[in-house]
């Protein structure tokens, strides 16, 4: 009987090439215990989306430099919903502004993350959240 | 009265040690900004370095106090700021209110999908359009660029890698059609691919043909362009993917010696080429280490280019680089901070000796800088240069104990950096490896959780932070038409060029990818011929095949 | 349901029941060796090759779990992303997580899932650093050891435990300085290890994935150790199948015994009595058997 970890996939939509942040957080992730598939760069929203599916991944979390968020986050959003997940909880983070931030939060997004960040802040409300998560499953089975 | 005795200095370093024992200290360690650990003050036996030998005069060999006899007496640094958004048009408009301003070169930001040698019609690149800078798919969106500009006056620096060869025959292209002769123009294009695989990750094709394409823009540019700076051998992409100062230093100078070997390989005179290799580095916010870099880096240089490769043109010794200001310092919080932060940087470039500058715009950690931020910019240069008075004496810092011995260490941990590299077989066998981005993650993850522990402070950030704050910058924002104009003029570029000269000047580019024969001639041909830069690049994707990060996690 | 098969969820194996018909059709591959000697691109180019000829591939990556933290990175894929775009190939990424039988059994989970599903060939990747990446491998029907020159000393560790699994022995990256001279090393060794015995003989195979070179050989050599296997296939799995019960009933005494039984405080009260852990162990197992022959309706019984 081994017991469940939270599985997180960490992914780079589009072009953009920096991945220092998206790097430091899978890292920070594994720290706090989880398992993190890591996409590696320059991914569609289909990709991204596909390798959730066969990952069965708990969490997706997309990072972002381009400035293409509004593009690129709601297009993974509906890939994920399109496969049935639509109870991944997707989180976020880049340059980010705040306006695109509650827009974003309003669509699906659970929570946006913007620079500097505190990591381990990243991975408590993960862990909170998930955490909620199982334990309505639980409630239910 | 009585005669007192000079005191000697080991008595008095004695004297000192017995003092400084016991002292109350605000912290157990105190480390540079790379995390190295730091003496509380130096003296004449940590710079050990022969005054002669390692440092010289201004302008003469080994060029540590600087490449020109007078510095800043003579010329001041060029004040580049990078800009781009948009469509070519309004970043047309934002050169000549840069220029407008004193601004003196230019300098293209491209978009990612230009960076990534696509088109904007591309599938892959929905959203990305004109967003972190200007879209360039062909020689009509050039020429849009450079209206009004006179290419024969103006040098202009393209920071571009993967594609750059396509974006200078673009350029090239542009002035033959205004009637120039290349030998005019004067500028840069970055074409560093080596650390794009280290880290900034914008790649075309796999190393070994890339290396290729860059050894054949040496190569036609020696003969046709020779004022062009063929590759600005870069070390701010390594340093802002979280390398430490020596990290940043020792990759950029070993890329830039595998260069030097490719061209050499290639049976060109060494003297031929390495005039036009320049370098551009970070500043960051530790101020000395950042100073001492800026030296090492150009000691390094000069020693290797005379004694290893036995270059004999001074100018060939001489490392000149460009600097930008630190954009990882930035935060989001507080961001008029920035603008400190920014100024501290760029002094320290100044008095590096740096060659060029961007200073950043104190709300890039939000989005592309508005107007009013990148001239509070540029002013920062500009009061660096009429007001402080730093710029009248050369490498002012020189002969400081703690400069130079920050400098001799810098140069130690390059030369240790080089030997690993050359135990792992090379430069491209430790990208293959992963080797780079190992250390550089490594680093990063250091740096971040000094942050985070607080052993490293951020104001705003882990100390006086103000909590939730509301942005009272005014952001700058893409138009949202910008991507359906671009789909549109390359739609109708398409459709009006003289569709079997396209073809032929793309399968003459197939043909010369398996020959020897000089890529960067059969894109000016291309260019000429209205070719876009994605046609061009999946031509190349095509012969040379994709490219593929190794796993370092 | 690989999911299930990872945390040990009970409703895995009633649900293997209902796809149990579906099992034991795919053909299995191994794949392993020292860190850096190029797994991940050999695995993504023999998928390449698979799928041109229109079969479906199933991969299972599996990484090493922190032993500090217990969480994992599982970046084996970045490395075969061209095949990410590919619906008739499912990639899974698994994490060891520190328990060894445990990721041997969910990996042979993982890999029936993925038959049941009508992946033609179903391969498993690991790196090759311990006794329980092996019995992940050894979980298939063939062995593919990867190395490659100059991984350094680390492979001559491995190399003797390695090479007993090897049913082929891949050298990648052919093209770097003492390729040739690990080929014949490894030549020479299968050679002491099966001159003049009726054993198979592992073919040693040059290749250089990242360059696609020399891919489809040792596709041709894994093929032929699946045809020298044919008429003993059923045997093989079947031995390995047994392995497997056995490790399950291990699993299932040890959980059933120590964590929902009393049986803590028992050995306890015996260690407290005087006697040697040796002595007390005897003991439990004596009454274990003992009972298991009185109770026929013990759970004991598979």
């Amino acid at each position: 009987m081994s017991e469940r970890r939270i599985r997180v996939l960490v992914a780079k939509p589009g072009l953009d090439g920096h991945d220092r942040g998206a790097k430091t957080v899978a890292s920070v992730l594994r720290d706090h215990g989880m398992e993190v598939i890591y996409t590696g760069l320059h991914k569609t929203p289909a990709m991204i989306a596909e390798i959730a599916l066969q990952e069965d991944v708990d969490v997706v979390g997309l990072s972002i430099l381009s400035g293409a968020h509004m593009e690129l986050f709601p297009r993974v959003r509906q890939e994920l919903v399109d496969r049935g997940l639509d109870n991944v909880l997707m989180v976020g983070g880049g340059i980010i502004p705040g306006d695109d931030m509650q827009v974003l939060e309003k669509d699906g997004f659970a929570k946006l993350f913007g620079p500097g960040t505190n990591t381990d802040s990243i991975a408590e409300y993960i862990q909170t959240e998930i955490s909620k998560r199982w334990a309505a499953e639980e409630a239910q089975a | 009265m009585t005669e007192t005795k000079p005191i000697s200095v080991p008595q008095g370093r004695q004297a000192w040690e017995a003092a400084l024992e016991g002292g109350k200290l605000r912290d157990s360690e105190f480390t540079s900004l790379s995390g190295s650990t730091l003496e509380v003050v130096y003296g004449p036996e940590d710079a050990c370095g022969d005054p002669a030998e390692d440092l010289g005069w201004p302008g003469q060999f080994p060029f540590t106090r600087g490449v020109h006899p007078s510095m800043y007496r003579g010329r001041l640094w060029t004040m580049r700021q990078f800009a781009g958004f948009g469509t070519a048009r309004e970043t047309n408009e934002r050169f000549k209110f840069l220029l407008d301003h004193g601004q003196t070169g230019l300098s293209v930001a491209f978009d990612f999908p230009t960076l990534m040698g696509r088109d904007g019609d591309d599938e892959m690149c929905r959203g990305e359009v004109g967003q972190v800078g200007v879209a360039i798919s062909s020689i009509a969106d050039m020429e849009q660029l450079f209206e009004g500009i006179p290419m024969d006056e103006v040098s202009t620096s393209m920071t571009i890698n993967g594609p750059a060869p396509v974006l200078l025959a673009f350029y090239i292209a542009c002035a033959e059609r205004r009637g120039l002769d290349p030998a005019v123009l004067r500028g840069t294009v970055q074409n560093d691919i080596l650390k794009e695989y280290q880290a900034q990750h914008a790649w075309l094709v796999p190393p070994e043909p890339a290396l290729r394409m860059i050894t054949d823009v040496m190569e036609y540019c020696a003969e046709h362009v020779p004022k062009w700076n063929t590759i600005s051998i870069s070390g701010y992409h390594i340093r802002e993917a979280g390398s430490t100062a020596a990290q940043e230093l020792a990759f950029t100078l070993a890329n830039g010696l595998e260069y030097v070997r490719r061209g050499i390989e290639r049976g060109m005179d060494v003297d031929s080429f390495a005039p036009r290799l320049s370098f551009f580095f970070d500043s960051h916010l530790d101020f000395f280490e950042e100073i001492a870099k800026f030296r090492a880096a150009r000691r390094i240089w000069a020693r290797k280019l005379r004694e290893e490769f036995g270059a004999k043109d001074p100018r060939s010794w001489m490392l000149r680089f460009h600097t930008q200001t630190a954009g990882v310092s930035l935060t989001a919080q507080q961001p008029e901070n920035n603008i400190v932060r920014t100024a501290y940087e760029a002094l320290a470039a100044v008095l590096g000796g740096t060659q060029s500058l961007h200073t950043n715009s104190m709300d890039e950690t939000l989005s592309l800088p508005t107007e009013k931020a990148v001239k509070i910019a540029l002013r920062t240069q500009q009061i660096i240069a009429e007001e402080t008075e730093v710029v009248h004496v050369a490498d002012p810092l020189g002969g400081s104990y703690y400069v130079e011995a920050l400098t001799d260490k810098m140069e130690r941990e390059a030369e240790a950096y080089f030997d690993e590299i050359e135990r792992r077989g090379g430069v491209v066998p430790s990208i293959d490896s992963g080797y780079f981005q190992k250390e550089i993650h490594d680093s990063a993850l250091s740096y971040q959780r000094a942050v985070e522990s607080g052993r490293k402070k951020v104001v705003g950030v882990n100390c006086y932070s103000e909590g939730e704050e509301s942005l009272e910058i005014e952001l700058h924002r893409i138009r949202p038409e910008v991507e359906a104009e671009a789909l549109k003029g390359l739609a109708s570029l398409r459709a009006d060029r003289n569709a079997p000269r396209a073809t032929a000047a793309l399968d003459e580019i197939r043909t010369a990818c398996n020959s020897t024969a000089n890529l960067l001639e059969a894109f000016i041909t291309a260019a000429h011929a209205d070719c876009t830069l994605g046609e061009i690049s999946q031509v190349l994707r095509d012969e040379f095949g994709d490219y593929i990060e190794p796993k370092i996690l | 349901m690989i999911s299930w098969a990872e945390n040990g969820h009970a409703r895995f194996p009633e649900t293997l029941e209902a796809i149990w018909s579906q099992v034991g059709r795919a053909c299995r591959m191994g794949i392993t060796g020292p860190p850096g000697a190029g797994k991940s691109t050999l695995v993504n180019e023999l998928a390449r090759m698979i799928r041109e000829e229109e079969s479906t591939v199933g991969i299972l990556a599996v990484d090493p779990s922190s032993p500090l933290s217990g969480g994992a990175l599982l970046g084996d894929r970045i490395r075969m992303e061209d095949r990410t775009a590919d619906s008739g190939v499912f990639i899974r990424s698994m994490a060891s997580r520190g328990s060894h039988g445990g990721m041997a059994r969910a990996a042979v989970d993982a890999m029936d899932v993925m038959d049941a599903f009508g992946m033609h060939d179903v391969l498993v990747e690991t790196v090759g650093v311990g006794q329980a990446e092996y019995d992940v491998v050894a979980a298939a029907d063939t062995v593919l050891v990867v190395l490659c020159p100059g991984a350094g000393d680390g492979v001559q560790a491995m190399k003797s435990g390695l090479l007993e699994l090897a049913d082929v022995i891949a050298i990648n990256k052919c093209d770097l300085p003492g390729a040739d001279r690990l080929t014949s090393d490894m030549q020479e060794a299968v050679h002491l290890r099966t001159a003049g015995r009726d054993k198979w003989a592992s073919p040693v195979v040059q290749c250089s994935a990242g360059k696609r070179e020399g891919v489809e050989d040792v596709l041709v050599a894994v093929k032929s150790h699946r045809d020298h296997l044919s008429d003993t296939l059923p045997d093989h799995r079947r031995q390995k199948r047994i392995q497997q019960v056995r490790q399950v009933v291990g699993e299932r005494l040890d959980e059933s015994l120590w964590m929902k039984g009393n049986f803590g405080d028992q050995v306890e009260a015996m260690l407290c009595s005087g006697i040697t852990p040796y002595a007390a162990a005897r003991r439990v197992t004596q009454n274990l058997l003992k009972s298991a022959q009185e109770n026929q309706s013990s759970e004991f019984q598979a």
